[in-house]
């Protein structure tokens, strides 16, 4: 209606000239009404009284023709912001109170949603994300098994559902040729591996098709980190030679420093090298699979479930055809969401419903005070509400206080999470997958609005909703001290409520907390403290066996006789918590199983005779290995509890013989060690693959020698600080052979913490939160006994008059107190009964209802309780019985 | 501060100004009069609910007020039917006699 348009700018822009129009007619109204009434002949007075009181008084008709007019609501809501902001910056104190407090609430919700909004929200970062798949292999042990390189070829010639699919494995490198020679990390990728995810070079290309093959000549991609400070982000890298492992690799394309991607064995690299030039036999045989994943894109309009079914009949077509290497061994299929981001997804959301707790308790803090504050104000309402203000008016106007409060609160909020997500990802950055991805965008900022306007609506109403119900003469009777029965109760709901939130939290704290001291005093099987680890490549691969083996009895040598160094060992295959490699094999003197999927697997652990010395994981019967477990000598093996338990049961292990059928070699049992924790402190009585085997590193047959002189381990036990005597170890190594590149050294005792870093990251947030919630109840109670005493104080001061001991006020102020924090613990404990049972996963070793971790929150919880009312509780007992009769 | 009766009927109030207003431009206290005489004293109109109906319809255009003097030469603000709020009062006019029609026919046969 255009009519009304113009009305609404009249109204607006003109409000003087509209008013005054009104003002007029009124008062002509009343005139002409006067004159009337004169007429039928009363006195001038009377009938100018009557005229009032047949219009009903101008202000009243004033006012309701105000309400109709066009505007109205955004010249009510206007001046209700104008009026709000007065109020509240009339009282600061509670102001900053209720602002921070919501700032702190509002603030922790939008970091963590910040959190679930990068890393499950958001789509993956690179083109039509949703068809793309992670591929593994599914054998009877694993359900995501890497995949063995003949496998992948078969799958891309063979399958229907995928426009493209590409490998990939982690095969790092030694520069050389360069400055300083070092380890660069380097993956092996298919080559349609970035035009699969849709990346685009720097400068040049990626790779060719062509050069995915054996005997192509070697290219090579770069990162743009490696570019910028190799080559000075020069555009002449294209076409230069790039020397890795003694081979010289041509540049032909930078890959840009943004690019990431997350599946199982992958790292953002320096170094792409084509995966299909490999021509090593062991990633050519179909019965291993070196660490081999990939990745996928569905052909458009194939569903998942397709692509399932057409990988199902290719997998069960191999497993007919290879049976030794492929029976019972499928295809599996993961969205390359889920598969990168699905284990992280319960904690997350466990977090982010704790972390809505702190925001409940936020807003029902700030409505309690509000509450407080609005008794004080509740003689203002009657005003307002005697003089035309109708009470939906009344209830707006507070809300509009709520939500300024509210939106101040959402905007400090916004930057505390902003800090507060950058502080979550630098404590634990490891624990989360897409860390980098994570900002704060328009969705999480939407998202802090949200949270704000609901907790403004929250926190607003029940103070809005109780204040206008006031009942007009009372108020104004009373003078505004009325009501305080039902304001009492519903500040006393409101504390009773915050209690037993803030129980919920810790509840689910100390849960994580005793879960995690419980990991940390769990026996991981071997001794992590002073002990270092890292790696050293020699570029030896040209070197005879025979040759290595002489180097590696030097190194072991000369790491042994560096000050500091108790006892050292080389190492390769399987490293506790950090590195994974199994064997499939099978006992001599019972069947020979005739397919891969019918052998057992086990980890093994190629080490030198000193790796039990460093590790001190206890002997458990048999001998470890000697010197003289050589390559001249028969092959030995130790196996572990588990092996002997799983494979032997009862029988006596030693003496018999293993035979491992990919290395083509039989071992005799020599040993029986401990149960190393392969899979991080929190693994479980029954890991997918429990038994651990020990080879001497010296006996590994000569096929192999090149594959692992390419990455070879070593552990030491040192006096003090591991990562302290990193300079004299590098020093010694370099004597011993100046080409040598060390790299990745870590504290042992890291490696066991970063097995935990995804609980450390939940116990943190979860501790965080519940601490927030812990001070904001206590500010809840305190501020309600302090209000209670305030109330009452005349009634304390008539009990003291009377004769009443001091101590008898502090306790009875401090029963007060007691009483809601009892009641809130006892519901509190009940709820959280209920709701701890949803992080059961997120725990290890404590039941989802742990007593003693319910006992010690709930016991902490009151104990600070009434530490906030004791404050309060004292004041009441210092009251002045002649001050506080007089004040009345 | 509106009349039980006013409310009950809340669309009357618009049709019986537009009414009284159809035969002659009157000010609100002549509007409050004319009613109560065309209805016999059955509505007595409050000002409350009169002056907000007509500043709505002066918004939504469909009468015009202008200031002029009063038959004992008072200035008052009169308001004026225009066109769109004849064509207003037949809807409303329409709209009415079939809710009579209804009603009685269901009051009839109850």
């Amino acid at each position: 209606m255009p009519g009304r348009i113009a009305s609404l700018f009249r109204n607006l822009l003109r409000k003087r000239t509209v008013e005054q129009a009104l003002h007029d007619e009124l008062q002509s109204s009343v005139q002409l009404l006067t004159e009337e009434k004169m007429k039928e002949g009363l006195s001038l007075l009377e009938a100018r009284r009557q005229a009032l009181m047949e219009l009903g008084g101008v202000e009243q008709v004033k006012e309701e023709v105000r309400a109709v007019r066009a505007g109205r609501l955004l010249e009510e809501f206007a001046k209700d912001v104008r009026y709000a902001l007065r109020t509240l910056a009339r009282s600061p104190g509670f102001t900053a109170v209720a602002v921070v407090t919501l700032a702190l609430g509002i603030g922790a919700n939008t970091a963590l949603f910040s959190l679930v909004n990068g890393v499950l929200l958001n789509p993956l970062p690179y083109a039509e994300p949703d068809r793309l798949l992670a591929l593994y292999s599914r054998t009877p042990n694993y359900d995501r098994s890497s995949i063995s390189y003949p496998n992948f070829q078969d799958w891309v010639r063979q399958n229907r559902s995928f426009s493209a699919l590409a490998a990939y494995r982690p095969n790092d490198f030694n520069l050389t040729g360069r400055g300083e020679p070092e380890r660069v990390p380097a993956e092996m990728v298919s080559a349609n591996f970035f035009p699969l995810l849709h990346v685009q070079p720097v400068l040049g290309r990626t790779l060719l098709p062509d050069e995915d093959q054996i005997g192509a000549r070697p290219v090579v991609l770069i990162g743009e980190r490696l570019w910028k400070r190799k080559f000075g982000s020069s555009k002449d890298a294209l076409g230069q030679s790039l020397t890795l492992d003694d081979v010289a690799y041509t540049i032909v394309g930078v890959i840009p420093a943004d690019f990431h991607y997350t599946g199982i064995n992958f790292r953002q690299s320096d170094v792409y090298t084509p995966i299909g030039q490999w021509n090593d036999p062991t990633f050519r045989d179909r019965r291993a699979s070196m660490g081999t994943f990939a990745v996928g894109r569905l052909k458009p309009g194939v569903a998942f479930e397709q692509a399932k079914a057409d990988m199902d009949v290719l997998g069960r077509h191999l497993a007919g055809q290879y049976p030794e290497a492929d029976k019972d061994t499928g295809i599996a299929l993961v969205p390359l969401k889920q598969a990168v981001v699905g284990d992280i997804r319960p904690s997350l959301l466990v977090l982010m419903a704790a972390v809505g707790f702190v925001l409940l308790i936020a807003c029902v803090n700030v409505a309690n005070l509000s509450l407080a504050r609005s008794t004080r104000r509740t003689h203002e309402f009657a005003i307002r509400t005697a003089l035309g203000a109708n009470r939906g008016r009344v209830v707006r106007q507070l809300l509009t206080e709520s939500f300024m409060l509210a939106l101040a609160g959402g905007g400090l909020g916004f930057l505390v999470a902003s800090w507060g997500t950058r502080a979550a990802l630098n404590v634990l950055p490891e624990a989360l997958p897409r860390a980098e991805e994570v900002q704060l965008d328009g969705r999480v900022l939407l998202f802090t609005l949200a949270a704000a306007v609901l907790a403004g609506i929250l926190f607003g109403l029940a103070p809005a909703l109780k204040t206008s119900r006031a009942d007009l003469h009372e108020t104004l009777k009373e003078g505004g001290r009325g009501l305080s029965g039902a304001r009492h109760r519903a500040q006393s709901v409101f504390v009773v409520v915050e209690v037993a939130l803030a129980l919920v939290l810790l509840a689910g704290a100390g849960l994580m907390v005793r879960s995690l001291a419980k990991l940390w005093r769990s026996d991981p099987g071997f001794e992590p403290h002073n002990v270092l680890t890292f790696y050293m490549s020699v570029p030896s691969t040209i070197d005879s066996p025979q040759v290595v083996r002489a180097g590696w009895r030097q190194l072991h040598d000369s790491l042994n006789a560096v000050p500091g160094v108790q006892v050292a060992s080389l190492n390769a295959g399987a490293v506790p918590m950090a590195n994974e490699s199994d064997l499939p094999f099978w006992i001599e003197g019972r069947p020979r199983p005739s397919t891969q999927a019918e052998m057992k697997l086990t980890l093994f652990y190629l080490v030198q005779p000193d790796y039990l010395n460093v590790m001190r994981t206890p002997l458990k019967g048999g001998r470890f290995f000697s010197p003289h477990d050589d390559e001249h000598s028969p092959m030995v093996v130790v196996i572990d509890e588990s092996f002997a338990r799983l494979h032997f049961g009862g029988q006596n292990p030693i003496g018999k013989h293993v035979n491992f059928g990919i290395l083509n070699v039989t071992a005799e049992i020599v040993g029986v060690v401990g149960h190393m924790k392969q899979f991080g402190l929190d693994e479980g009585p029954t890991p997918g693959l429990a038994a651990q085997c020990y080879l001497p590193i010296a006996q590994l047959p000569d096929r192999f020698i090149p594959l692992v002189a390419r990455r070879v381990g070593v552990v030491a036990r040192t006096a003090g600080s591991p990562l302290a005597r990193l300079g004299s170890i590098r020093h010694a190594l370099g004597q011993v052979n100046p080409e040598l590149v060390m790299y990745e050294p870590k504290a042992m005792d890291g490696i066991v913490a970063d097995s935990l870093a995804a609980r450390r990251f939940s116990m943190v947030l979860l501790g965080t939160f519940a601490a927030l919630a812990l001070v904001m109840s206590c500010v809840g109670i305190y501020g309600v006994i302090a209000y209670l005493v305030g109330q009452r104080t005349h009634e304390i001061g008539i009990r003291l008059a009377l004769g009443a001991e001091r101590w008898n006020v502090l306790r009875m102020v401090l029963g007060e107190g007691a009483k809601l924090a009892l009641l809130g613990v006892a519901i509190g404990v009940v709820a959280a009964f209920g709701l701890t049972r949803l992080m059961t996963k997120m725990l290890f070793g404590v039941s989802a209802h742990d007593p003693l971790s319910f006992a010690v929150v709930a016991g902490l919880l009151i104990l600070v309780a009434l530490a906030a009312c004791y404050i309060p509780a004292r004041r009441a007992a210092k009251v002045d019985p002649v001050v506080a009769l007089r004040n009345e | 501060m509106g009349e039980k009766r006013t409310d009950l009927l809340r669309g009357t109030l618009d049709l019986l100004i537009l009414k009284a207003l159809s035969l002659e431009p009157l000010h609100g206290v002549g509007i409050s009069r004319r009613i109560a005489q065309v209805t016999q004293g059955a509505f007595q109109v409050s000002f409350g609910s009169l002056f907000p109906s007509l500043h709505r319809m002066e918004e939504k255009g469909w009468v015009e007020a202008e200031w002029r003097a009063s038959e004992n030469n008072r200035r008052a603000k009169y308001y004026r039917l225009i066109s769109s709020g004849r064509a207003q009062l037949k809807v409303e006019e329409r709209d009415w006699d079939q809710l009579v029609k209804i009603m009685s026919a269901a009051m009839g046969s109850a």
